[in-house]
């Protein structure tokens, strides 16, 4: 009989796919599949016929259908990891922070707003729970009052 | 007798090194970051150490999901640059120390850290990155480094407190190296960022600021901090800071903080950069007597640094 689970705790952040050992193994063939895509022929291969490429990995329908979608949120919720799934973004020509914009449903224009304004806030983004509103404790152990100037700047 | 005398932590931003690659380093989104690391360079070309330690995580380049060593230590001669995707980037083949790497391999293994043991691999731009950083774009590097790649891709990395204690372990073995090598530890990754997902972007400067705080002052309460509060406030992909507690937890007690630098963003990414130097005298002296005498190629000098055979 199979018993389920209890939750992890970090399965509470808010927008996060915790890559975990479960979906590692769930996720081995998305992420075997772009590890491929670092050989610049097996990319041209995958670009040419991208559903026959698919089927050499095994993936599930959905597996399939989420990378045939470059449906990035859906890669990770089904076991892809983020380093990985960016090689199917790079064999499209998109950076990391165009993957981010997608996964966060942004234009790219605002998400890079968003970044040069000083990032998402944590604030409201800690929990679904809405348990840890607040910091659990300090962060670290040192003083915050002694400050050090910071050089953060906007440009 | 080998010793560490210094430690530094920086963020390893894959868009830190296109730029470099790019030649954008002048434009002011990145001079912006560029200029928070000259003061790296000089103090790297005075303290002109003879080994590099590099504490750094593969982006699956060399360890797909087929292999995921927790901690894999280079004993290998040389690591060339991996091809991220784009083709490898033209920086210098990173140089190993045989010799001093698998003298730590034995001395932590004996000492009960399981490591993995690498004689082959590429290193992709968690450790490449923060080599710019320090050194600049010379045509080699200008001392041998070895690599110390931490899993922190998947759940669960080691923790912050065997990452510290894994430090200590590999102090312990570089002090009972023979040759008189002057060692500066590296950590890097972090800090606060979140690349995945639709809470992707998250940056946290009270997090990271109170973390650089901690790392000089109060090092051990850090390295206590459990995985959940790294994901939670800094960002899935912040736990990349785990790897800073190798490099502190190398270095003495007491440390005196020669420089701090954090800006964002770069890309996704909070950058965040630290130097901590031993205050033994002894290491001061050594120091000192290095200063002058040959150049570091970190600058525009062009002249090949003379390296110092293994």
């Amino acid at each position: 009989m199979v018993k389920v689970k209890p939750a992890e705790e970090y399965e509470d952040i808010p927008g996060t796919f915790v890559f975990n050992a479960e979906r590692s193994r769930q996720g081995y063939g998305i992420n075997m599949f772009c590890m491929s895509l670092m050989k610049d022929e097996n990319r041209k291969t995958f670009k040419a016929n991208e559903a026959a490429y698919l089927k050499k990995y095994p993936l599930t329908p959905e597996q399939t259908d989420a990378i045939l979608k470059r449906d990035y949120n859906r890669m990770l919720e089904l076991g892809g990891n983020i380093y990985f799934t960016a090689k199917l973004g790079a064999t499209d020509g998109h950076s990391f922070r165009h993957l981010a914009a997608v996964m966060t449903g942004s234009t790219q224009d605002d998400y890079a707003k968003m970044m040069l304004e000083g990032g998402r806030s944590v604030e409201g983004n800690r929990s679904k729970s809405g348990k840890y509103d607040k910091p659990a404790r300090k962060a670290a152990a040192g003083s915050a009052k002694k400050a050090k100037p910071s050089k953060k700047r906007k440009s | 007798m080998a010793k560490i005398i210094a430690g530094l932590a920086s963020s390893h931003v894959p868009a830190i090194g296109a730029a470099i690659d790019n030649k954008q380093t002048e434009e002011p989104y990145w001079k912006r970051v560029f200029a928070g690391f000259e003061k790296t360079k000089r103090w790297m070309a005075e303290t002109k150490p003879d080994v590099v330690i590099a504490i750094y995580n593969d982006h699956a380049s060399a360890f797909s999901v087929e292999l995921i060593p927790t901690f894999a230590l280079g004993t290998a001669t040389e690591f060339p640059p991996a091809d991220e995707g784009w083709g490898p980037r033209p920086v210098p083949v990173v140089k190993g120390h045989p010799e001093l790497a698998s003298h730590i391999a034995t001395s932590a293994i004996l000492d009960g850290f399981d490591l993995t043991i690498v004689n082959k691999m590429e290193v992709d731009h968690g450790l490449t990155v923060p080599l710019n950083l320090a050194f600049g774009s010379p045509k080699e590097w200008p001392c041998p480094v070895i690599p110390l790649a931490v899993n922190v891709v998947q759940y669960p990395p080691p923790t912050g407190k065997r990452c510290f204690d894994l430090g200590r372990a590999i102090r312990k073995a570089v002090a009972s190296y023979p040759d008189d090598l002057r060692v500066v530890v590296f950590g890097t990754g972090g800090m606060s960022h979140q690349i995945s997902g639709p809470r992707a972007g998250l940056i946290n400067q009270k997090f990271d600021k109170a973390f650089l705080d901690g790392l000089t002052k109060d090092p051990k309460k850090l390295a206590a901090m459990p995985h959940l509060e790294y994901m939670r406030e800094a960002g899935a992909e912040g736990i990349e800071l785990v790897m800073w507690h190798v490099m502190r937890g190398a270095l003495d007690d007491k440390v005196k903080e020669v420089y701090r630098f954090y800006t964002v963003p770069a890309s996704n990414t909070a950058v965040g950069h630290i130097i901590l130097e031993n205050t033994g005298k002894a290491a001061k002296t050594a120091a000192r007597k290095k200063v002058g005498a040959g150049k570091v190629a970190a600058k525009k000098s062009g002249k090949k640094p003379a390296r110092k055979a293994a």
